[in-house]
């Protein structure tokens, strides 16, 4: 219960961010769809289209909406010479306001179409213009339609703008994802109540606008109106710019997994001693996190040697280490992106097996994983199969399995361990390797490139001596038998699972930070 | 139920080139040579029509004559294919549409009241339309259709449906058009409502100075209540004639056809009461 009473106390500012994403969007999708609806109540064809189209935006599943307004803004940013903020607040409204558009519409052009054509007559007769027909007849006919149209509008932008969490948009969502990946059922329930609360409150006032609307009462609907914009001002408090605040507060991102969570509160922690007020931007997609620190809109991270080098840089060769973290460090510079340097471990992909199997077989690198490949099955992470790593591997060793299988990280371990896998994707710093004792596969041709764990800071803050200062003896200070413990506490699904808050502070004590 | 009697041609045997009034009296409105056709039907089939001032005229024919089409050219609620329409001297392309509409009261069989106005702001809308001062109008008006003056604050759906029809009566004079006109304006009413409001109606017409005409298929309704009778038949005006030149068995053959109902029931009724 006081796992939820913490995981509640997170709720304030992501419920204000939230907020504002999506009442926003559906602003937004109101400024759009009611005109809209009026054009289209006249012209049956541009009405099949248009619904047609935001009947098609539906189909498509709120989290791939929200992903492809990624390279859409990042290639519209490229033809306009840049400037277009292609994560954050800006796919997420886009999105959501998309999303918005379908429910407004729908119920605006049924509302319009369904009037009584003897009161359409009627106000022909007695003489009104088009423009006086429109505000004295059909928007107060047609307004409790569209309020309700409106109102599912708003439980759905609320309900997806959880997502928005993924390209970078701080929501309630944070708190859904980093729970899942953390099983922290606690952080998932507090996200989801106060989303659900929200969702709830939001429908109950335009509810209350609806009726007022349609029993004519001014007092009820202006009433509701009144009561859902304090509602959202008094929500939003979190994010009004404080006066004595001089500094931004500091935006700390981590990826979707444990190892990036316990380091975010690391850095967290280092940085509140030395006076810097800190938010965390959990969740993070891969290249959501290098673009959001290129950005400025993250301030620090942990990224991957490897990652970067394949994924951002495009780069399919694999040099020595030193040579690797050089490159590595100058291509960054020129995205405004400071490397500070290494923490000391690596996060490689690691190909693994339960260690009596790979005795059995014989099997001790890569290279005698070959031989016997097509009699193995292969299960790895969701997105192993199509990294660039992969195919690296693959070429250089002749790897053909006899099935492979993507499976979320926590099921991947448990197909390895009930057979339904022979070899895993695994990662280096896993706690899981060393509590289920498995074997890892050494790799002679150094086909995979180094994973070296880095410390990078976004080009204003690396330019602020006291927050460099605060970081600094976290470099190559952090051992992988370490890390992987520090992983396996939050990893593990039994009584002594912790926190990565927990676990980071048990990190600081053991490496004496 | 004497509405019209007294405007009846005393020389009810003698043959008389018609339209008489229009000749007498200054034209109103003016229909030259119209047409309308929805596809390859021909609603109306160059008509040709005046309408002397202060006269009341009705238009009777079946269902699907084309005497509803003919009506809503004259307010611009339809637009003649071919032909031209004027009102007093003026041709009806010479201003807007709404324009246009705001001088002649249009009162249709659905009443089409705005549900989401009282009474009173639904009697008032055209003079807050044109931006002229309600003042006491909608009292006035309240009482010109014989409606309690409490009823000014009622929403539409709580009054019986003769109420409806005064207040869209009401509503279509509130701006005191020259012209009135009545599209089956009756049509949805019980027979006792239907008797009252044709009576009020005529009234109305002579006290206002109006231009009346009404479209009917109820060719009593039309001879109780008209001075002047236009019979239609496939978009064309077939027979043009007084209520007493009907009545006389004048007019054509498709007017007498439309004769034989009320004539028939007077006979009926006439055999009861013996």
């Amino acid at each position: 219960m006081s796992a939820f009473l913490d995981a509640l106390a997170r709720v304030p500012p992501l419920l204000a961010h939230h907020v504002t994403v999506s009442m926003a969007a559906l602003l937004l999708g109101i400024v759009i769809a009611v005109p809209l609806a009026f054009a289209c109540a006249r012209r049956p064809g541009l009405s099949r289209v248009v619904l047609g189209l935001a009947s098609l935006v539906q189909t498509i599943p709120a989290l791939a909406l929200l992903a492809l307004f990624y390279p859409l803004l990042l290639s519209l940013s490229g033809l306009v010479g840049g400037g277009i903020p292609a994560l954050g607040f800006l796919p997420s409204l886009l999105a959501l306001t998309l999303y918005a558009l379908l429910p407004i519409l729908r119920n605006g052009v049924t509302g319009l179409t369904g009037l009584d054509p003897a009161v359409l007559q009627a106000a022909d007769a007695v003489g009104m213009t088009k423009a006086q027909k429109l505000r004295l007849v059909e928007a107060p006919l047609v307004a409790p339609v569209l309020a309700a149209g409106i109102r599912t509008a708003a439980v759905w932008t609320i309900g997806a703008a959880t997502l928005s969490t993924t390209v970078g948009q701080p929501s309630l969502g944070d708190m859904i994802f980093a729970g899942l990946q953390t099983q922290a059922w606690a952080l998932v329930l507090a996200g989801c109540v106060a989303a659900a609360a929200l969702a709830l409150g939001v429908d109950a006032l335009i509810g209350l606008i609806e009726r007022g609307l349609a029993t004519r009462r001014k007092g009820l609907w202006i009433g509701g109106l009144i009561a859902l914009a304090l509602g959202c001002a008094l929500a939003t408090q979190p994010l009004w710019p404080r006066g004595s605040q001089q500094r931004r507060a500091v935006v700390i991102g981590a990826k979707n997994f444990s190892e990036q969570y316990i380091l975010a509160r690391l850095i967290g922690d280092r940085l509140t001693r030395a006076g810097y007020s800190v938010s965390y931007r959990d969740g993070l997609g891969s290249a959501v996190a290098f673009e959001a620190t290129a950005g400025g809109r993250v301030d620090v991270y942990v990224d991957y040697a490897g990652t970067l080098w394949t994924t951002a840089m495009h780069r399919q060769d694999s040099p020595p280490r030193a040579a690797m973290l050089g490159a590595l460090q100058q291509w960054a510079a020129t995205r405004d992106v400071a490397m500070l340097g290494p923490l000391g471990f690596e996060n490689a992909y690691a190909f693994a097996m339960k260690a009596p199997v790979a005795q059995r077989l014989g099997v001790r690198s890569l290279a005698d994983l070959g031989r016997v490949a097509p009699r193995l099955k292969l299960g790895s992470d969701l997105e192993f199969l199509d990294r660039p790593e992969w195919t690296a591997v693959r070429d250089a060793y002749g790897l053909r399995f006899a099935g492979q299988t993507p499976y979320s990280p926590t099921f991947m371990y448990r197909a390895l361990e009930s057979g339904r896998a022979d070899v895993i994707s695994a990662f280096s710093s896993d706690g899981r390797i060393a509590a289920d004792r498995l074997a890892v596969l050494g790799d002679p041709k150094r086909a995979i490139p180094g994973y070296d764990a880095v410390l990078l800071v976004a080009k204003d803050r690396a330019a602020d001596a006291a927050f460099v200062e605060a970081l600094r003896p976290m470099l190559n200070r952090i051992p992988v038998e370490v890390m992987r413990e520090a992983n396996y506490r939050v990893d593990r699904d039994d009584a002594a699972k912790g926190s990565p808050e927990a676990a980071a502070r048990w990190l600081a004590e053991r490496v004496g930070l | 139920m004497d509405g019209g009697a007294e405007t009846v041609d005393p020389a009810l045997d003698m043959p008389m080139p018609s339209p008489i009034p229009a000749m007498i009296a200054p034209a109103m409105i003016d229909l030259t040579d119209v047409s309308r056709r929805y596809g390859s039907v021909a609603a109306v089939d160059r008509v040709s029509l005046t309408v002397a001032r202060g006269s009341f005229v009705a238009l009777v024919g079946a269902s699907g004559s084309g005497k509803s089409t003919l009506l809503r050219m004259i307010n611009r609620l339809e637009t003649p294919d071919t032909g031209r329409v004027t009102i007093d001297g003026e041709d009806a392309g010479a201003r807007p549409a709404p324009e246009w509409r705001r001088r002649i009261g249009y009162v249709f069989q659905q009443h089409g009241l705005f549900p989401h106005m009282t009474v009173a702001a639904n009697i008032a809308i055209g003079l807050r339309i044109a931006g002229r001062p309600v003042g006491d109008r909608v009292g006035e008006l309240l009482d010109l259709v014989d409606l309690p003056r409490e009823l000014a604050g009622r929403m539409p759906d709580a009054l019986s449906g003769g109420q409806r029809q005064r207040v869209a009566i009401a509503r279509a004079l509130a701006t005191e058009p020259p012209i009135l006109l009545l599209d089956e304006a009756l049509g949805a009413l019980d027979p006792v409502t239907r008797d009252a409001l044709a009576g009020r109606l005529g009234e109305l017409h002579a006290r206002l100075g109006l231009t009346t005409l009404l479209v009917t298929h109820d060719m009593a309704e039309a001879l109780l209540t008209a001075d002047r009778i236009l019979v239609m038949d496939q978009g064309r005006i077939v027979a043009d004639a007084t209520p007493a030149q009907l009545v006389a068995g004048q007019g054509g053959a498709v007017a007498q056809a439309l004769m034989a109902v009320p004539r028939h029931q007077a006979e009926r009724l006439a055999a009861l009461a013996r």
